[in-house]
């Protein structure tokens, strides 16, 4: 059984006791464990089942590469699934719960899913089965998958996430990841220069795993050097440390994401729960160690099966052994340190199998001085079956699994070698090596990612950069720490006062490659052989693969799913590959690895959102008469970042009787709308009409001071792209109205050509849409209202017909606001468009509504705004309009400057499909029985199309009910449409009735236009 | 994340303040043009596997446009200059030539 020890344990503090739950039930540990550790210091050493099999699983690692022990955190809004516990400290009130399995952790009937299924689940299942024989599909295949499928339970979808998260920019010299010691060491190095430095430690505490493997540094312990390197970096103005921080990914020009956990471990102590770094730096060093590599042999998957020196970090770090047995089986050297850590802590080491003939070096001679059987040439045949380790057959390395020996055991340790963590040097295209001695790809110096300079801008110290003995790695990070300082422009000001010195005080003998135990493993180990633990792929799935024809191993990857779990094949990726190169009878580095992609361990969508959320997740525009609105019950309508109001609702109304009454009365009577959201620019020069000339389809500098014109814009391949009433202000300056999602669009839109096409050309644009607030004044009472604001203030501007005529505007003052009104309409009403400067706003509109009770004023919305524009057959960019429609589709001929060599669209609309006759065209569309047609129904024809559809001959663009007219009134584009007048076409909907509507002319409301032009 | 300096401003900028404009130095055919000419202009853009000359604008910041000469494969900037010229500047050819020598794009070569 696994159990906490009397003594070790050199993170926990034995004097805080800690109470938490795994599914429910009550646990202890102590302040300094893992979740991991205190399930290990439980007994429990089962920790969640298999994604796919459901097999039991127990702790492989201690780390991040951790593959099986993911449990659901927390409750409620603060739950999280898929949380690692070798990365989750334990902390009071902590509730984990297992995944994968049902009805409980320890009967599961996914196992009998397993034992019928298994069969089918290997490689490529999701390919093969999906296909055949298929009434399979829906009883069997998808029940199955539906209950097996996801990773973890999701977070209930009603709830919102209950913590706070934000994102910290940081610029530096020298970013260093990883605060093991070849980190600290390359920080002091670095630092040493001046070079203003920052180190990421992904753990709560520094050091990495030095102190667990031993040896000395300076001639002191590793702890003590740990402490007083610490001591020095800490005493340093130019250096910033920072714990509980990992390096999660590099990007283009050595753009650097680190992830700052600040209260996972002590959560409701305030503050943001995750904080996102995004750091510059100009060099960064990946210190980030390496990691120990499973071997592949049957029932490796058995909880109590773990990585070697992961089972060392239990006994060291947090005073725990997995196992009062244990069978250590390795291919190194290293894995004798964890039979000497069981010793000394007193926990019988059973056997010592070593896979090498020749055996280990001094580290062997020390494990067999103290009594502990060692075989070497030997290898591990199976480990039984079950919730834990009981039994271990043992064979011959050399064979396929015969003649063995079976050995009682409560757990196994084993090492397959180390792997260089080289995810972050690769992210952005840093280039490997093989090295043949490790059997493990490391950094090739050569060929790292470069960055705008064309520059290296990532180095490795230590034995992220591929030795493993700890002199090699110290020099190494030191030298890592002085280049990157070097390369960011900070040459040394001093030689280090010492060079430093460590020692790992033994010499070991060389690793031997053992990727499959025994070496001719039989096909029933073989489908017992867990590479990836995460995903449940095993040695047989890749070698299947690689039958199938799969010879690339980013193809195998995808179709064994190999590396694809949250660990992204941390633990299976080399081991993988391995197999595959032995399969298909290749070297491994030809093999060559996938893509590291970031994060190196996943992040949280809260920290990548950071403060981005709710209110400020896009700030929101309003009016100068926002406040107004909203509390004279606007129903709001979002319109690009503006809300403006749809309808303004009164008490008992429905948002279609609001629409219905300000359309009436603003036909009857009077009606006032907020149109500051109108894009405003003020086009300004010697050569602005030249430029507005292109940009409009029609003739602007023509325009006499004084006066408006409507316009056309399209994009250079012709399509409509926005509309606007232009006023022209004098000689040399116009002012374009755009709509209202268009102001920002259109003002990069003329910078762009007057920077990048017309660059000699005279012209300034100033976007003063939120200078000023527009309202329009509509109705047959408009003039009446404003009259009477002259006539209180004693006097204004002269609103008469005479005197501002249809299209006109002037300057002056109006109720005693200096305006500018326009006699513009998109009703077809009379109609004034006044503009104030934005903070006379509110008091113009109030002194408005004010005046106007007299002549029944009543505001109005988009909706009703709409509905106007639509009954008078005006056309709105967005309905009309997709970026597919052309003016002459829309029957603007008159708004095409015949007169003018050039515009933008000019030419493309000679293109000959632009000029076809068989393009849809604007009419207007009458339902016989006055129903309103559906938005954005299609016409249909005669006959059907390839797909045996029935064609289409057009669409509606736009529709309504129109309160004027009592009925529905619609546009749409239709086949040879306006020659089609009278005709009536079939509108099937989509609840089955058809729609029969007759072709007409688009203005539906005073043709003549006698009502504007009073 | 790519880092250009913008020639106007000096201002050097995350990728995320800018906007990317596609090829650079693009000839406008308008009106009389063939449909061929026409129809390049409108679509046909170089898409090259190492130098390669863009429009990028200073989107939020100084709002001018500009030119980058850059390696699309190992992301190398070479420069950034003028948005108001037809062909890169001598020195923009010079710097890429000192790191590639003998390039070219479209007609435009050290």
């Amino acid at each position: 059984m696994s159990t906490r020890l009397a003594r070790q344990g050199r993170l926990i503090d034995r004097s805080r006791q800690i109470e938490f739950t795994f599914n429910g039930k009550k646990l202890k540990g102590y302040a300094g464990d893992t979740l991991a550790s205190a399930l290990l210091a439980n007994d429990q050493m089962l920790v969640g089942r298999s994604f796919k099999y459901h097999r039991p699983r127990g702790l492989v690692a201690s780390g991040a590469e951790e593959p099986n022990a993911l449990v659901g955190l927390g409750v409620g809004d603060r739950f999280e699934p898929n949380q690692r516990a070798t990365t989750t400290e334990l902390f009071s009130g902590l509730a984990a719960q297992s995944q994968n399995h049902w009805p409980s952790l320890e009967y599961d009937v996914g196992v009998l899913n397993s034992k019928l299924f298994s069969r089918f689940l290997t490689a490529g299942f999701y390919y093969k089965m999906f296909i055949h024989p298929r009434p399979f599909w829906k009883h069997i295949y998808e029940p199955f998958i539906r209950q097996s499928a996801g990773l973890g339970k999701a977070p209930e979808t009603e709830l919102k996430d209950a913590d706070s998260y934000e994102h910290f920019y940081f610029f530096c010299d020298v970013l260093v990841i990883g605060g093991g010691v070849a980190g600290l060491q390359a920080a002091k190095s670095a630092a040493e220069t001046g070079a203003k430095v920052l180190v990421l430690e992904e753990k709560s505490h520094w050091g990495g795993r030095t102190p667990v493997d031993g040896g000395t540094i300076d001639g002191l312990s590793p702890e003590a050097w740990i402490t007083r390197t610490l001591a020095e970096l800490e005493a340093m103005d130019n250096v910033t440390l920072r714990t509980r921080t990992m390096g999660a990914g590099v990007y283009d020009h050595g753009y650097i994401l680190g992830y700052e956990r600040l209260t996972d471990h002590a959560p409701g102590q305030g503050g943001p729960r995750h904080r996102l770094w995004r750091i510059r730096p100009q060099q960064t060093v990946t210190a980030t160690g390496a990691i120990e590599r499973p071997l592949s042999f049957a029932g490796n998957d058995v909880p109590g099966v773990m990585l070697a020196a992961a089972m060392r970090d239990y006994l060291v770090n947090w005073g725990v052994t997995p196992g009062q047995k244990v069978l250590v089986a390795t291919n190194n050297d290293d894995a004798y340190r964890t039979a000497i850590a069981l010793h000394e802590a007193g926990v019988e080491v059973v056997r010592v199998v070593d896979a090498r003939e020749s055996g280990g070096g001094e580290l062997a001679d020390r494990v067999r001085d103290l009594g502990i059987r060692i075989e070497c040439g030997r290898a591990i045949a199976k480990v039984k079956d079950g919730k834990r380790v009981t039994r271990v057959a043992i064979c011959a390395q050399n064979g396929e699994g015969g003649a063995r020996e079976e050995i009682e055991a409560d757990a196994v340790a084993m090492s397959g070698g180390w792997s260089p963590v080289v995810h972050l040097w690769s992210h952005c295209g840093g280039k490997l090596t093989w090295d043949a001695a490790q059997a493990h790809f490391r950094p090739d110096p050569e060929r790292a990612p470069t960055g705008h300079d064309g520059r290296p801008f990532v180095g490795t110290a230590g034995a992220a950069s591929g030795p493993l003995g700890l002199a090699e790695v110290m020099a190494d990070a030191a030298a890592a720490g002085a280049r990157a300082a070097e390369a960011a422009g900070r040459p040394a000001r001093t030689a280090r006062t010492a060079p430093v010195i460590a020692t790992s005080d033994v010499t070991e003998a060389p690793m031997e490659p053992v990727w499959l135990m025994p070496a001719r493993a039989d096909i029933d180990l073989r489908m017992k052989t867990f590479l990836d633990y995460q995903n449940d792929v095993k040695v047989s799935d890749v070698q299947l693969a690689a039958r199938e024809g799969y010879e690339s191993v980013e193809h195998t990857k995808r179709y064994t799913t190999l590396g694809m779990a949250t660990d992204q094949g941390k633990l299976s990726n080399i081991n993988g590959l391995a197999i595959l190169a032995d399969a298909l009878d290749a070297e491994i580095p030809q093999v060559g690895t996938t893509t590291f992609r970031p994060p190196y361990h996943p992040i949280s969508m809260g920290a990548i959102g950071g403060e981005a959320r709710g209110e400020i997740f896009q700030p929101l525009r309003k009016t100068p008469m926002y406040d107004w609105h909203d509390s004279h019950g606007a129903h709001w309508e979002p319109v690009g970042h503006w809300r403006r109001p749809y309808a303004y609702l009164r008490a008992g109304e429905s948002v279609h009787d609001a629409v219905n009454r300000e359309v009436k009365n603003t036909r009857d009577a009077l009606g006032l709308l907020d149109a500051s959201t109108l894009g405003k620019l003020i086009v300004k020069g010697p050569d602005a009409g030249r430029f507005l000339d292109m940009l409009y389809t029609n003739m602007m500098s023509t325009l006499k001071p004084g006066k408006c014109r409507y316009g056309l814009m399209c994009s250079e391949n012709g399509f409509l792209s926005d509309d606007g009433v232009v006023a022209r202000i004098d000689a040399d300056t116009w002012l374009c109205h755009t709509t209202t999602g268009g102001a920002d669009r259109i003002h990069a839109h003329m910078e762009e050509w007057l920077q990048t096409e017309w660059w000699d050309w005279k012209v300034y644009v100033a976007n003063v849409t939120e200078q000023l607030a527009q309202v329009a004044v509509v109705g047959p009472n408009a003039r009446k209202v404003l009259e009477k604001l002259n006539a209180k203030a004693g006097g204004g501007m002269d609103l008469s017909k005479e005197a501002l005529g249809f299209m006109e505007w002037q300057d002056g003052e109006i109720g005693g606001f200096k305006a500018r009104a326009y006699r513009i309409s998109f009703s077809g009403e009379l109609s004034y468009e006044i503009a104030v400067s934005a903070s006379q706003g509110q008091a113009f509109w109030s002194a408005l509504i004010e005046a106007g009770q007299e002549f029944g004023i009543m505001p109005y919305g988009t909706e009703c705004l709409h509905i106007l524009r639509a009954e008078k057959g005006f056309i709105m960019i967005g309905d009309e309009t997709d970026g597919t429609v052309i003016p002459q589709d829309l029957g603007l001929h008159w708004a095409l400057s015949k007169k003018k060599d050039d515009y933008l669209g000019k030419r493309a609309q000679v293109r000959s499909y632009m000029a076809d006759p068989d393009r849809w065209q604007l009419v207007g569309l009458e339902t016989l029985d006055g129903s309103v047609l559906p938005d954005g129904a299609y016409a249909v024809g005669n006959g059907v199309n390839a797909n045996g559809q029935k064609n289409t001959i057009g669409r509606v663009t736009s529709t309504y009910y129109s309160a004027t007219l009592d009925r529905g009134i619609a546009m749409g584009l239709v086949k040879h449409g306006p020659k089609r007048m009278g005709e009536v076409i079939d509108f099937p909907g989509l609840e089955g009735k058809i729609y029969q509507a007759r072709i007409v002319d688009p203005v539906f409301f005073d043709k003549d236009g006698e009502k504007q032009n009073v | 994340m790519l880092i250009l300096q913008c020639p106007y401003c000096g201002v050097t900028a995350e990728e995320t303040e800018l906007h990317a404009g596609g090829e650079a130095h693009l000839k406008r055919f308008g009106p009389g043009s063939s449909d061929d000419d026409f129809h390049d202009y409108l679509f046909m853009r170089e898409n090259p596997r190492g130098i390669h000359l863009e429009r990028w604008r200073h989107v939020s910041g100084c709002g001018k446009w500009f030119h980058a000469a850059r390696c699309t494969q190992t992301l190398e900037v070479f420069g950034t200059y003028s948005a108001q010229t037809t062909e890169p500047p001598q020195q923009i050819k010079d710097a890429i030539s000192a790191k590639r020598p003998g390039w070219s794009w479209r007609d435009v070569s050290g």
